[in-house]
């Protein structure tokens, strides 16, 4: 099975996801393949340093995606992926892809 | 760590992103692998891969193989279709035929917009004996500006006076050339390995260990040159960061540190931090002792500037400016991000500058995951210099200079002094600005301070020449000719800002615009025929003569090189060999050439400089080939006694307050009207300055202007997310809607700038809306600093108050476009009616 990995401890909020997706499903105003959540900012009253502050984005893909099957097929990147301006989406095997995760930064992994 | 660059090399299938190619068809398109560079835009150019069908533009992504952007592209250009094929797209020269702001043309061919042009200038100066320097050539950002538009004003127009109108103390990214030059002769940017073509992976390139953003959102912004994300990349490789911000951005929450500092205070904590570090000998001694002079004057000089000092300026703890700085200055690799925050301060030239010493005392210069030396690929320099070869030299000598509103000040700026050039306008002295020529910039929406005032000085210009893809509200308000440019997908051209040197592929067409370039070969042919007959005839040979000499002189009779004698002198200079980089490294193989670079090098080409380190050991950076820097003594003057003492700038930094800072903090009635320090100008990931505000996509994301106010004020005033309210001080006021920020200073808001709204009325008093919602309704010119530099711009006093019936008559549009204005006591010279001053210094001098 096919996947999307996000390492989302990196995600920047850039939208990029978001409006390549747009592009490829044609999607109109207010419909996405992938929506970005948002939590925070806050603060934890007792860390300090990079950990002080929460601030963190998610994309999440919706009914919508199709993992881009027609790119793949033809060997290219999933829209999305290919241009996740921050490195934190990859595309793959889910198999291969939970086994990229490290335990050094947060990752969800998604599929259809 | 899951970044793994080998690892994104070995996944991308090759064949199905046809690698080497450069044109192929693919399922009914023509794609055309190219790169990206406004408009629309930015001040990068991506990679990417253009489908096409019939001359039309149809869908756009990143190309994987590209080794600056790796085809990841920003929502800007994944939207670019959209602003290439907008419906409303001027699609031919216009006249105006009703009154200024009435907006209404009369399509006429580009013969007769050319013939006008020509026939305006013969009969209104040259008849008249008035010189070119009547007319004022102002350009916007992005596309390469600092070629094309300047080369014109020299080239076709013949005049020295070229620059942005009402950008007072050239408040963007200048401050940060002159004041990094003056002490260390180069530039320097943060080694994310773009100097690479083999990037991350490249043997000698390690991460940078600390990099500090200062001022600065490069993710949104990805300004001057440099991919914000490049620095997400070093982060999943171990960097850790500093932020020096008055508000959290996405790395104050990722930094080990955050400083918020007061805005416009960037200068006392720069003290500060060489105070900390010069006092515990935290600084890189072997660095300093054989390559930097005047340590021992800094360090005497910044011993009274402690952190307990800074922490009442900066408004953050002495102990978190301490801490901060041992981070920084600890780090075996240390590098600094910084923004456009360092050009809109009174202290900027001085601001900048110190920041270079901290990078220069901790031996962060030139080295690995440092901040890197870099400059322009293959030394193609066709920047204001080469613009100022092809103007009359007497005419060259009018050119309005800071000396004329800034006495004592001196002029080491190829720009025309904007400030001057603002006196002019409105006093007619030295001499009347008659035409105005504004090509690719949209100033009254965007970079104009003062944006009413410079309203006043626009409607009285006797005639104006607006060239840009869109009608835009400069357009409407002052053009009595519109042409038609091109967008980045219709255009044949090139880049050179740092490294590579990359090529734009025409793909697409659209009606009758005509590029930045081609405009300049059909107006210098008209207007300088025997010069353009000679070097420029075609837009061929002008994208040639880019690449063989930028523009410069090489005689090939007498086998002679000239070039310009430099920023501020006119005519001419011997050289050795005028020929770039470039030229000599292929004009043997014969693939020296605009078509070479777009078909066999695929778009690009890197060049050495750029990708080595350690340059001023190789003798790379002093003309006389010399080890060491590109300055007078060959070392990094950390006191510039010798560059700045000849710009007449104080040597030794000190902090000042703006004029409003002054009072705000020590006049409690002028801070009681306006409570707020309104922060302006910070950038959103939709909209490149007032870019893109046809696209729906981009409203979709950002439909209207956000004023950023915290928690405890949205309370204080019983405010609700999304709802207007005006923003105001003594220069006049605007509207946005608010956006609740808990992370937010109370005494802070944050105002966005460029904002119109295309698909709203044209016409006066409306103008697209533009003046309702402009933060530089608040803003002052003629306020600058040291040098003449630096205008205060993101840090005015402010009030907030509800958009409620009462008080929303008249709008500003109505105010600025039919009732005279916010203000009608200006006083040339003068920014506000409250002070004569235009500098805190001693009775407004220096
Ligand atoms: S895989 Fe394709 S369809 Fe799915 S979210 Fe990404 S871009 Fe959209
Ligand atoms: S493109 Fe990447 S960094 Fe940008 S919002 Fe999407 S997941 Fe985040
Ligand atoms: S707008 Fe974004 S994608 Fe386009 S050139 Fe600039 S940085 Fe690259």
């Amino acid at each position: 099975m096919k996947g999307i990995l996000i390492n989302y401890e990196f995600c920047t909020g850039c939208h990029s996801c978001e409006v390549a997706c747009k592009k490829h499903l044609e999607l109109p105003a207010g419909e996405f393949g992938i929506k970005l959540s948002e939590t925070g900012p806050f603060e934890y009253a007792g860390k300090t340093g990079a950990d002080h502050w929460e601030w963190t984005y998610l994309p999440v893909m919706t009914k919508a995606c199709d993992m881009c099957e027609d790119r793949t097929a033809k060997g290219k990147l999933p829209m999305c992926v290919q241009h996740c301006q921050a490195w934190c989406m990859y595309y793959g095997e889910v198999e291969d892809l939970a086994k990229k995760m490290d335990g050094s930064s947060r990752c969800a992994l998604f599929t259809r | 760590m899951l970044f793994d660059y080998q690892e994104f090399l070995d996944g991308i299938d090759r064949e199905a992103y046809h690698e080497g190619e450069w044109q192929w068809e693919e399922d009914g398109y023509t794609v055309t692998r190219t790169y990206t560079y406004s408009a629309p835009g930015c001040h990068d150019s991506c990679g990417v891969l253009m489908y096409t069908k019939n001359g039309k533009l149809e869908k756009i992504e990143g190309d994987p193989l590209d080794p600056c952007a790796n085809g990841r592209l920003c929502m800007r250009c994944l939207n670019l279709e959209e602003g290439v094929n907008y419906a409303d797209r001027p699609k031919w020269p216009l006249k105006r035929v009703g009154a200024r702001g009435e907006n209404k043309w009369e399509r006429i061919s580009w013969e007769e917009a050319l013939d006008t042009i020509a026939t305006w200038i013969h009969d209104n100066l040259d008849a008249k004996g008035l010189g070119r320097e009547s007319i004022f050539v102002n350009h916007g950002t992005g596309r390469n500006i600092s070629s094309w538009v300047p080369f014109l004003g020299g080239a076709c127009l013949g005049t020295p006076n070229i620059g942005a109108i009402g950008f007072s103390g050239y408040s963007c990214y200048l401050p940060r050339t002159c004041g990094t030059a003056a002490g260390i002769g180069d530039f320097p940017i943060v080694d994310a390995s773009e100097g690479h073509a083999d990037r991350y992976n490249n043997p000698e390139w390690v991460r940078p260990d600390v990099v500090v953003i200062w001022g600065c959102e490069p993710l949104r912004s990805n300004a001057d040159g440099y991919l914000g994300h490049w620095l997400v990349a070093c982060m999943q490789q171990g960097t850790r960061f500093i932020s020096v911000d008055p508000q959290l951005t996405w790395w104050g929450a990722h930094a080990d540190y955050w400083l918020p500092i007061r805005p416009s205070t960037d200068l006392a904590l720069a003290l500060a931090w060489l105070n900390v570090i010069t006092t515990e000998e935290l600084q890189d001694k072997e660095f300093i002792e054989y390559w930097c002079a005047y340590y021992d004057e800094l360090k005497e000089h910044v011993a009274q500037f402690t952190p307990e000092w800074a922490a009442k300026i900066c408004e953050v703890p002495a102990d978190l400016i301490r801490d901060a700085a041992r981070f920084y200055a600890t780090a075996e690799r240390g590098a600094i991000q910084w923004g456009l925050a360092f050009d809109t301060q009174v202290d900027s030239i001085q601001l900048c500058q110190t920041v270079s010493n901290l990078m220069s005392v901790c031996g962060n210069i030139d080295k690995p995951g440092t901040n890197i030396l870099v400059r322009n690929g293959f030394e193609i320099n066709p920047g204001y210099a080469t613009a100022q070869l092809y103007c009359d030299p007497e005419t060259f000598s009018k050119k309005l200079t800071v000396d004329l509103v800034h006495p004592g000040c001196t002029q080491f700026i190829g720009m025309a002094d904007c400030d001057a050039v603002n006196r002019a306008f409105e006093t007619g002295e030295p001499y009347p600005i008659k035409m105005f020529w504004s090509q690719g910039a949209n100033g009254i929406s965007c970079s104009a301070t003062a944006a009413p005032r410079v309203h006043k000085m626009l409607e009285k210009v006797e005639f104006c020449v607006v060239a840009d893809p869109y009608m835009t509200p400069t357009a409407v308000a002052y053009a009595d000719i519109f042409l038609p440019l091109k967008t980045t997908a219709e255009r044949d051209s090139m880049r050179v800002w740092w490294t590579p040197l990359r090529a734009m592929k025409a793909v697409s067409e659209w009606y009758e615009a005509k590029s930045d370039e081609e405009l300049i070969v059909a107006l210098g042919n008209k207007m300088n025929p025997e010069l353009f007959q000679k070097r420029w005839p075609t837009l061929e040979a002008l994208l040639q003569d880019y690449l063989d000499v930028g523009f410069n002189l090489y005689d090939p009779e007498t086998g002679k090189s000239y070039k310009s004698a430099g920023r501020s002198k006119a005519g001419m200079i011997e050289v050795p060999d005028v020929h770039t980089d470039f030229w000599k490294k292929h004009h043997e193989d014969g693939t020296c050439s605009f078509k070479s670079l777009v078909e066999d090098k695929c778009g690009y080409e890197y060049d050495d400089f750029c990708a080595t380190y350690r340059k001023y050991e190789k003798g790379m950076l002093r003309p006389d080939g010399q080890p060491g820097f590109a300055t007078p003594s060959g070392r990094i003057e950390l006191v510039p006694f010798a560059t700045f003492g000849a710009w007449g700038i104080p040597p030794l930094a000190e902090h000042v307050e703006s004029l409003t800072m002054k009072r705000w903090m020590e006049d409690p009635e002028y801070r009681a009207e306006y409570p707020f320090i309104c922060i302006n100008g910070s950038r959103s990931y939709e909209f490149f300055h007032s870019e893109n505000r046809q696209q729906a996509t981009m409203r979709e994301f950002h439909p209207m202007p956000l004023v950023k106010v915290s928690t405890q004020t949205a309370e204080e005033y019983d405010l609700k997310e999304g709802e207007w309210i005006w923003i105001e001080n003594t220069e006049g006021r605007c509207r946005q809607k608010v956006h609740i920020d808990p992370t937010l200073n109370p005494n802070y808001i944050h105002a966005e700038h460029g904002w119109w709204f295309p698909e709203q009325e044209p016409a006066f008093p409306h103008l697209y809306g533009t003046f309702d919602c402009n933060i530089n309704n608040l803003t002052a010119s003629y306020e600058t600093g040291q040098g003449g530099i630096g205008n205060p711009l993101k840090s005015v006093a402010a009030k907030i108050y509800k958009c409620t019936d009462d008080v929303n008559e008249p709008s500003p549009g109505e105010v600025v476009t039919k009732l005279g204005g916010f203000r009608d006591d200006y006083v040339a010279t003068e920014p506000f009616a409250w002070t004569h001053d235009n500098t805190t210094r001693e009775g407004g001098r220096f």
